[in-house]
């Protein structure tokens, strides 16, 4: 079995697979035991499964490991913790930003992405920002605002 | 390298037992022995819904554990429950755990649905804590040698009203069960004493999510767990013809499991069960038995009628339409829809030689045991289903199929089984929501009030008996073929004043794709019709909407709400339509609904703005107020984000949402063939909460999806003159009518 080596939540890891294509989605939970990445769609449609490779949101449902090897990759996990939140993960806490939570790993993640790349986004920025990731449940204004709290803050 | 330090999570099933989050300020769950629940000394506690220890465990160092079997699918219930017990308990919140769902510790409740939580679920749990109540004021008294009636609860202990340290219900109790039974009498700390409910409280479950520490099932191992796909048929009566192992070779330790029609893979490896299930060569036979979502109109009206049950008959609405100067009659469709779970069904099953245990997210842990035992042979007592979170399943989705489907392979593997759907699976093949047909006829009287009104709806009829599982039916194995949608039929008659009613439904014998109740169960499509024929009856009445449901109004929480939500969008009250450009091809308009959820629950009213393109047919809506009078507030701040949700939601069914099948299969099977609402269209949103304290709480997480699809066809009728009848308003749809007008 080939072996593949990244960064995961700024740690070097190596794992192993038998399917060079396999998605790194299934890696993580499985081999990694990391569950903030969520099997959602697995034809990158809905943003379960988002992770952000170099500060990037990056579908990890359809991201073959072979791509993953030597890349800085940062799971929800490696944001924050309950005792001690990321400012994205505190203003969702805030909010209380969530109802079954099946999506808020892509939420935060994508908001994060967002963020990296424009610290203070407007309103409709943020909306298109997080236009690829679904919600079932109808959090959408609640995602919303905690993320305009991070931009204003 | 260090791989080993990151699989070291919490090994959650080391006790074997339930999901416990506690509330200690976000951190992960605390264990006390408290929390060790699912180890052998909870096993053989009381599950008799009269008896207190059924609900509640008091533990020697003050922390108390709830029992319920009504789950949390993200609406909250997981702080409003314990919010109501701590109340009447006088106990800090913190100091309370809920396990939640596990046949084998919690007394069966019934299942999670009808939006019963808090009005059965919580409102029993608050009966066990005001018996409990009274036994520690009297066990108390013992102790302290004071009369109960000097004594009072506070802050976790009994003490003498005139003050004094007292004792704390942790001593009083000493690990010890009550044996009592729930005085259905014990009464109920008043309501203006309450310092908890009514008041946001933070869920403990939030920072879980947000920082992926949450444990759902999917995320459940077991050891020497196998990982399982099921492989559904092309199409839905084929039966299976030739398997090829060969053409899955190449792929690790995969073993195929057929049996009948069902077939199915397991491998230790995750993402070789998935390869495998998508590579495996299968022949399956040609079934066309669909008519196509195309002629689903056609199909239901022409069904065979298995009876036809008249719901409301007031004075003589035939006759008071035949002599009414002017008659109005309209048709309205409701789509079949899919509850389209973001995370697919998953389930771990676990059969063994002594018994068996199913992990799911079912919303009926104690149904689903039944259900299983039955089929499989497997005595209830040795069969324990346990709920774990997944994600929300806005009633019947595929999670009780997906537990069928691992319980089959588990037994012919004799290993633990975790299945999980593919997408393709959950928009496939859960049972969908069903697919409503209506015809209004009304008329006005002189004075323009409502003087008769009928209702005739097509509806797929309840066969007793649970739902075919999907697998199980597919092994050929035998089970009950019930068919139930939850109450569909209800809130077909106007709220309004009306002399002459008639509501009557023609229950169908033959519906095309499997049903179950998917969130608010057939009351948006009766209140789409029947608020959108009011909205018809004010306009030829050339009166304002709100003014036209006022009139016919005399119940004073019905007026709150309606007046409230007009009040917050700013209604100018004139007659609807009223097109009017706001630029190029804008139109704007407003539009109301008022709902009183099953006649008989929530009072709710929305408004909104809209405006709407009339080249592209796409509606674009601006902002939504409802006001909401559910009772007694529990929770407002997740009370607020279950209205939220469901005036979301339901504006995704209404504008996008549409189940496509055609001779063989369903066709809608992604979120490109199936689209919901995505951020760009999500509206500013004002909700006003009318608490009730005096009055018995209701359930929250379904009532205000009711008049969204309605106000949202009266807008758009407002701002375009044109009616819109069928759902989903797609922009094709939208923009081949204005065409036309």
């Amino acid at each position: 079995m080939a072996k593949y080596s990244f960064q995961l939540n700024g740690r070097p890891v190596s794992v192993e697979s038998w399917d060079p294509a396999q998605p790194l989605l299934y890696l993580l939970r499985n081999a990694l035991g990391l569950h903030g990445p969520k099997f959602g769609c697995g034809l990158a449609q809905c943003g379960a499964c988002t992770v952000l490779i170099e500060g990037k949101a990056a579908r990890s449902c359809v991201t073959p490991v072979r791509q993953a090897a030597g890349r800085a990759i940062t799971t929800l996990e490696g944001l924050g913790t309950p005792e001690k939140p990321d400012a994205v993960q505190a203003a969702f806490i805030a909010e209380q930003a969530a109802q079954c939570g099946y999506c808020t790993n892509g939420m935060i993640l994508a908001a994060k992405s967002l963020l990296n790349q424009t610290p203070k986004p407007n309103l409709d920025q943020v909306k298109q920002g997080l236009a690829g990731n679904l919600c079932r449940c109808g959090t959408h204004t609640r995602i919303v605002r905690a993320v305009m709290r991070v931009a204003n803050a | 390298m260090d791989t080993l330090s990151l699989v070291s999570r919490r090994n959650l099933l080391k006790t074997g037992g339930a999901v416990i989050v506690s509330f200690a300020s976000g951190a992960l769950p605390k264990r006390t022995a408290a929390q060790d629940v699912g180890a052998a000394t909870d096993l053989g506690k009381p599950l008799d819904v009269h008896e207190v220890d059924s609900f509640l465990a008091f533990h020697a160092d003050g922390s108390v554990t709830i029992y319920t079997s009504k789950v949390d699918v993200g609406t909250g219930l997981r702080a409003a429950m314990p919010q109501m017990a701590a109340e009447e308990l006088d106990i800090p919140i913190e100091r309370i755990t809920l396990v939640e769902g596990d046949t084998a510790l919690t007394p069966d409740q019934g299942g999670t649905g009808g939006s019963t939580g808090i009005p059965r679920g919580a409102v029993e749990v608050r009966q066990a804590a005001a018996t409990a109540r009274q036994a520690f004021l009297n066990l108390g008294a013992e102790q302290l040698k004071r009369p109960a009636s000097e004594l009072t609860l506070l802050n976790g202990r009994v003490r003498p009203v005139s003050g004094g340290a007292g004792i704390d219900i942790g001593t009083l109790a000493g690990g010890r069960r009550l044996a009592l039974k729930v005085d259905p009498k014990a009464p109920l700390k008043d309501p203006t004493r309450y310092s908890l409910v009514g008041k946001p409280q933070p869920r403990p479950d939030v920072p879980l999510k947000c920082t992926g520490r949450n444990s759902y099932v999917q995320d459940l191992s077991v050891p020497g767990m196998l990982h399982g796909r099921v492989i559904r048929p092309p199409a839905i009566g084929a039966k299976l013809l030739t398997v090829d192992e060969s053409s899955i070779r190449g792929i690790p330790d995969v073993r195929v499991v057929r049996m009948g029609d069902f077939l199915g893979v397991v491998a230790p490896d995750e993402w070789a069960a998935v390869r495998a299930a998508r590579e495996l060569k299968a022949t399956w036979s040609s079934w066309q038995g669909l008519r196509g979502s195309d002629g689903l109109e056609r199909f239901v009206r022409q069904s065979p009628v298995d009876r036809s049950e008249q719901l409301v008959n007031k004075g003589d609405a035939a006759a008071a339409l035949a002599a009414a100067p002017k008659q109005l009659s309209a048709s309205y469709q409701w789509p079949c829809q899919s509850h389209a779970s973001l995370g697919p069904s998953c389930a771990v099953a676990d059969v063994r030689s002594d018994g068996a245990t199913v992990w799911t997210s079912t919303q009926g842990t104690h149904g689903l045991r039944a259900s299983l035992s039955k089929i499989f042979g497997i005595p209830e007592d040795k069969l324990r289903v346990i709920y774990r979170d997944g994600a929300g399943s806005y009633g019947g989705n595929g999670n009780d199929d997906a537990a069928a489907d691992a319980l089959l392979l588990s037994k012919t593997v004799q290993r633990p089984v975790r299945v999980q759907w593919m997408r393709h699976d959950e928009h496939g093949w859960d049972p969908k929501g069903p697919p409503q047909f209506l015809d209004v006829r009304g008329a006005l009287d002189a004075q323009g009030n409502i003087a008769a009104w009928e209702t005739e709806m097509w509806l797929p009829s309840a066969i007793q008996g649970t739902r075919p599982f999907l697998g199980v039916d597919a092994a050929g194995m035998q089970q009950a073929r019930g068919q139930n949608a939850g109450q569909i039929s209800q809130n077909g008659d106007p709220p309004y004043a009306a002399s002459n009613v008639h509501v009557v439904v023609h229950w169908v014998k033959e519906t095309p794709l499997r049903i179950s109740n998917l969130r608010a169960p057939g009351k948006i499509a009766n209140a789409f019709a029947v608020e959108s024929f009011t909205d018809e009856l004010a306009a030829a009445a050339g009166v304002d909407p709100v003014a036209f449901r006022l009139r016919g109004l005399t119940d004073p929480r019905a007026i709150a709400v309606l007046e409230r939500a007009a009040e917050m969008i700013g209604w100018q009250a004139r007659p609807s339509p009223n097109p009017r450009a706001l630029q190029g091809d804008l139109l704007m308009g407003r539009g109301v609904a008022y709902v009183r959820y099953k006649q008989a629950e929530n009072y709710v009213a929305t408004a909104m703005e809209v405006d709407v393109d009339r080249a592209t047919g796409k509606i674009n809506v601006r902002r939504v107020t409802c006001a909401h009078d559910c009772g007694l507030v529990v929770n407002s701040d997740s009370l607020r984000n279950q209205i939220e949700g469901s005036i979301l939601q339901t504006l995704s069914r209404t504008i996008h949402e549409e189940v496509t099948f055609d001779r063989s299969h369903v066709t809608s099977v992604d979120w490109a063939s199936y689209p919901i609402l995505t951020f760009p269209e999500i509206p500013a949103i004002e909700v006003a909460l009318i608490d009730r304290p005096t009055l018995p709480p209701l359930g929250a997480g379904e009532a205000s999806t009711a008049p969204i699809a309605a106000a949202l066809g009266n807008a758009v009728f407002d701002a375009t003159g044109v009616r819109f009848r069928q759902v989903p308003l797609t922009p094709a749809r939208v923009r081949a009518a204005l065409l036309r007008s």
